[in-house]
Formats: structure tokens, sequence, C-alpha cells
């Protein structure tokens, strides 16, 4: 009897959205045809999500790749051999030697489509834990410092410094205290959080342990948007696990430290993506943004300290403890310390998942990673930073990846989503929907953003349309400015960067036709 | 329409009951009764207040604010198709037209025999291979027209 083969087939919805369930069914079929015992394990996805679904082979020379594969081929790949890793036309070879993975740093997705995202001796064999055993064993304080002097900044899309934001919350007071995570990742061309969740929910919890250890926090709620019903389903899953392990709850490892996590799901409301809006959803309310000051460290969740933070800040404090601040804060450049896990999406021709330090180019990631457009015409625009970033010329893709460079171009890299467009899109087009998703997305508290969004998309309607267009442009670079300075929040504050910079970039769009 | 039956009240009740010790359990509540009944029929909005102590504007004004939340029962196929930028850059409104002109009906609408609700979504999160849909909670991606026909007429008939 041969010892059975492993392969992993990943569970990650965007590799269920191309048929790996129906993979993953066939292979056990084609194996039981051919009488050769093999171990199935839905992994989460390795990021090259145009190789979904990736169905990986274990063999004496490693982790060999076939992708993408449709369930109608798998007959004719387990006839060529599949099981011992033979070669195919769709055969990648060991995946973890391949440029686009080799080149990366992973810190934050080290083991997102390596482990099966709910076993805990996986996690442990990975070095799931280090770092909240160190942590454990320092002074709170002391890892406070720790994540300050790492330099990491929230990944949310803001970039505030999460040690100084931790250390707010330690210093204030209280008997009841929350670390709130937000996974509300509503902005198109980001998925990093939800493949994180789905491929690697242990290393949130551990996150999130670590600032409960460091503030003084006994209960934390996972803030994870509708939209992603298999990323509740593992975080739940997972937290259950944890709980078994003895990893949450009234005595964590032993060390005497309580702590526990809840999961809630959003209702379909993109503004729940600002912290306050979601602070006030948790506490069962419309997601209306709340008015800073006070801020969330001090007066936060039900009126306590709470730290907010996004998932994959969260999720890249294990990575801090376990190797020392020194380590992270030693990759990336000038004020973006370590790595950022960029996404490219849209119009790609080798979209998913990108970790890599601060500072790479951006033509570079899109061109020689991304492998340019999906449809092979030229690259037009380039969003990134999500709905509220800026959108960028093909020319002006010589950027540096960290925050203070965007900045400086008049752009935002935010969460680290990179949308890209060929040459058929139509700015005035993209300009308008980002007026109308403001109107369509708006809380509704303030009124430059209420009002100004829907008049945005009716200033631009009469551009476009040739009426008094020069009278309409002042006009409308006058709403845009009054909603920068004058909204609550960055959805009607940030509303004008894609819209400005479509202006400004692509004028001949907005002529009449 | 007519005050829930009694069975939905008491089912109500019960979840509410189940939610007691949870801090700010109106949503994980709300999402229960959609869960199990496809809708939260408004009539239950003074039952809830009750249960809760909430006026009866609060309970109202939460589920209007969020879009998930439907006061009616839903097609026997929900389809939702992301509109968002990743998914526009590959051809997500030709999608949408061809479902509106496919189906006889408008995003937000659902046909006359109840079959197909179609309704619009930022973001599911797939933006590396859009278009993405999402079919009865299955997340969808790379959908052709035909594929999303495919689709449809699968779930409206399992």
């Amino acid at each position: 009897m041969t010892a059975p083969v492993t392969v992993y087939v990943p569970r990650d919805s965007a590799a269920l959205s191309v048929g790996a369930d129906q993979v993953a069914k066939e292979l056990e079929r084609a194996a039981a045809r051919v009488g050769r015992p093999i171990r199935l394990i839905r992994n989460g996805s390795r990021g090259m999500l145009w190789l979904e679904p990736l169905v990986e082979v274990v063999t004496e020379r490693g982790r060999v790749g076939y992708g993408p594969v449709e369930s109608s081929r798998v007959g004719d790949l387990v006839a060529a051999g599949l099981f011992d890793g033979a070669d195919h036309d769709l055969c990648q070879g060991v995946v973890d030697q391949l440029p686009w993975l080799r080149e990366q740093t992973r810190l934050c997705f080290a083991r997102v489509g390596v482990t099966d995202p709910l076993s805990p001796e996986d996690y442990l064999a990975h070095g799931g834990l280090l770092g909240l055993r160190r942590a454990l064993e320092l002074p709170a304080a002391d890892v406070v410092a720790e994540v300050t002097e790492s330099g990491l900044r929230g990944r949310g899309g803001a970039g505030f410094p999460a040690g100084i934001k931790w250390k707010t919350v330690a210093d204030t007071p209280g008997p009841l205290k929350f670390v709130c995570c937000n996974a509300d990742e509503g902005d198109s061309g980001t998925f990093a959080d939800r493949m994180l969740m789905e491929g690697d929910p242990f290393t949130l919890i551990e996150g999130m342990t670590i600032a409960a250890r460091a503030v003084g926090a006994q209960e934390g709620y996972i803030y994870i948007r509708s939209e992603y019903p298999d990323a509740v389903r593992t975080m739940r899953r997972a937290i259950d696990v944890a709980r078994a392990e003895g990893w949450l709850g009234a005595d964590i490892l032993g060390s005497g430290l309580r702590f526990d996590l809840f999961v809630r799901v959003g209702a379909g409301a993109y503004i729940c993506g600002e912290e306050t809006a979601m602070l006030e959803s948790l506490e069962g309310k419309r997601g209306m943004v709340r008015a800073k000051p006070p801020i969330p460290a001090i007066t936060g969740l039900f009126g306590k300290p709470t730290v907010v933070n996004n998932v994959l800040t969260l999720a890249s404090v294990p990575a801090i403890l376990a190797d020392g601040a020194a380590a992270y804060r030693d990759l990336g450049v000038e004020r973006s310390r370590g790595t950022q896990v960029f996404q490219l999406a849209g119009n790609i021709a080798r979209g998913g998942i990108f970790e890599t330090a601060f500072g790479m180019n951006l033509r570079e990631l899109i061109h020689r990673y991304g492998g340019g457009t999906l449809s092979g015409r030229p690259v037009r625009a380039v969003q990134v930073g999500g709905p509220l970033g800026a959108y960028l010329p093909e020319s002006g893709l010589d950027l540096p990846l960290e925050y203070e460079a965007f900045v400086a171009a008049g752009a935002m890299l935010g969460h680290g989503g990179i949308v890209v467009f060929d040459d058929t899109v139509d700015m005035a087009a993209m300009a308008r929907f980002a007026m109308e998703f403001c109107a369509e997305e708006s809380c509704g508290k303030c009124t430059p953003c209420r009002v100004g969004a829907v008049r945005g998309v009716e200033v631009i309607d009469r551009i476009v349309a040739g009426q008094d267009p020069d009278g309409n442009l002042a006009l409308l670079n006058d709403l845009c400015e009054l909603m920068t300075e004058g909204s609550l929040c960055a959805m009607g504050g940030l509303t004008p960067m894609p819209v400005r910079s479509a202006l400004l970039h692509f004028p001949d769009d907005f002529t009449a036709r | 329409m007519d005050s829930p039956g009694a069975s939905m009240a008491a089912r109500v009740r019960a979840l509410v009951a189940a939610h007691r010790g949870d801090r700010g359990a109106l949503l994980p509540i709300l999402h229960r009764i959609q869960a199990e009944f496809g809708y939260v029929d408004p009539d239950l909005v003074p039952l809830l207040a009750v249960e809760l102590n909430l006026s009866r504007a609060d309970v109202h004004g939460v589920i209007t604010f969020y879009t998930d939340f439907r006061s009616g029962p839903a097609g026997r196929a929900l389809v939702r198709l992301c509109r968002a930028e990743a998914c526009q850059s590959v051809g997500a409104e030709q999608l949408v037209a061809h479902a509106e002109q496919v189906l006889g009906i408008k995003v937000g609408q659902t046909t006359p025999d109840g079959s197909v609700t179609l309704e619009q979504v930022f973001c599911l999160g797939n933006c590396a291979l859009g278009p993405a849909g999402q079919i009865n909670e299955r997340v969808q991606g790379r959908l052709t027209p035909a594929r999303l026909e495919a689709l449809m007429v699968e779930a409206v008939h399992s």
C-alpha cells in the first residue's frame, strides 16, 4: 500500500469563484478511480490569483503546482501523472521557487496558502504563537514600545503609527477596554484582509491578543463585512479552535491573561469601514460617523478606550514581536517601514498578492510582476488606494511605493490596492462614478458629503454634455475644495481625489463628444 | 402587509433572548431574522423595540440604514453583480446591462415570476478575477454573459 499523496486545493473564495470546489471533488474521484490514496488539504491561496484554482502536490522536490486547473481537465492531469508531480502544460513547477513568490518578502502572508488555515498544529509548526509567547514574557509597556519602534503604521489606509495609538489606549485608565479589528474591507481593488482571514486566521487572533496584552483590553471584536461570508465562517471556526487550544479565554497559554474575541458582521454599508462609523455599527446603531475628538483610543466602543486597527496591521504584529522591532524596521524606506501587502487588481494579467518591503517602483510592480493588462492593451490609468485614491496616468507610474512619495504626487498609497485600467477607460465616467459612489454610500451626517456628492454627479454630467464647460469646471473645483475641507471624514474628504486627478491627467475625456 | 404571524413573533422573541447578553445586539439579531425568514418584516419593528428597550424610530433607522436588510423576500436566485472600479475595468457595466436585458428587469428589481432578484454590490473582494458576482452567497469570478446565464439558470432550479 502506497502512502497517501498530499494534495492542496485552495478554499479561498477567489479560488472558489473559479471552481476550486469542483476541482477538489474531481481530484478525489479521479484518485479513487486510479486507486491512489490522497490526503486533500484545503489551504488558503498563494495569492497568484491568475493561476487559480492552483492544485499543489507534495513531491520529493517540494510542492509542485498546476494551474489554472478546470475541473474538466482533472482526469487528463491525473492520467499524465499529477500525483507524482509529472510535467504537463499546466505544471508551474515547484511553487516556492516561482520568481513571483520567491521575490516577495512575506511576513504577514508567510503562512497564507502554505498551511491548513484551521489546523492549530500547522500554525505552531510554521512559527505561530512565537510573537504572543514573547509578548506574554515582556512587561506590557515593552510590547507597546516594540510596536512603536518597529515603525508599523496602520495598514487600513491612513497610515497612523500603530504604537502611538496603542500607547494612548494603554495610558488611558479604565476597567474595560476593547480591541477592535476593522475587517470592513470595502475598497475596490483590495482583498488582502479577506485572504488573510480565510487563509491564516490564527495570525489575526494572535495579533489581537498581543494588542490586548499591550493595552490591557479584555474583549475584542472583528467587524467583517457581510460580502465576505467565507471569511466570517473561517474566522468564527478559528476562534472556536483557539478557545479550545487555550489561545483565547480566561487564562491564555497559562499566563493568566484573559481575552476573548467575537466576530460581528456588517450589513452592506461602505461607510462602516470608517473607524467611528464601525464603532457605531458595533454598538448596534446606524453607521454614522462620529466627530473627532474624542478619539476612539480614549472614547471608543461604548465610550471605552479602544484600539481600532485594520486586519493587516494586527496581523503584522506577531512577526514584529517574534523577530523584534529592528528586523521589521530594517525593511522599507523613509517613514514607511516593514512590508506592505500590495494587491494587483482590475485589468491585470497576473493579479494577486504581492507582499514586499516599501519602496518598490509602482511601474515595476505592475509590469514586471503584474504582466501589464489582462486585455493586452496599453495601461492608461491606475488607481491606488481604493475608490478614494487618485488616478495616476501611465506616465506617472515611476513612483516608489511608500506613503510620503504618494502624498507628494497628490495621491494616496492607502491600503495598497492597485487597480489597473487599459486604454478603453473613460475617465470622465470614472470621476462621475466616484461622486455617484459617495452619494450612494455617504452616511449623511455632514452636508459637504451628503449633498456635495449629488451635486458633483450633476456638475460632471453638465461638463460632459458641453454645457458651459468653463463655468461648470470652476464650480466642480469649488465643490471639490469644499468637500475636501468641510467633510467630517475621509469619505467626503477624499472623494475629490479621484475626481481631481482624473481632471488633471485626463482633461480630454471631459470635453463634449 | 399583515402583522407577523404568531409563530414568527415567537421565533423572533427566542432570537432576541439568545442574544440577550451580547453588546449592541440589534445587528446580530437582524442578521439572524433575515437568515431565517429571508427578510426583515417591517411589522417586526414594534416587537424588536419593546424587546430591546429601544424606540421604534431607532430600530427602523437601523434596518433602513443598511442595504443588506430587505423588507420583503428576494427571488429564488439572488444575483449580485459587482460594479466597483476593479470590476468596471474588465467590463462589469456591460455584464450588468446584459443581465438587465436578459432578465427584463433593472438592478434592484425581482423578475415578475419571483425567480431572480438582481442587485448591485460594491466589491466582493475578488478584484483580480473580475467581473465578479455573488449568486446565493457563492462568489463567482471571471463572469462572462454566457457563464452568468448558466449560473442563474442553475441557481433558479436548485
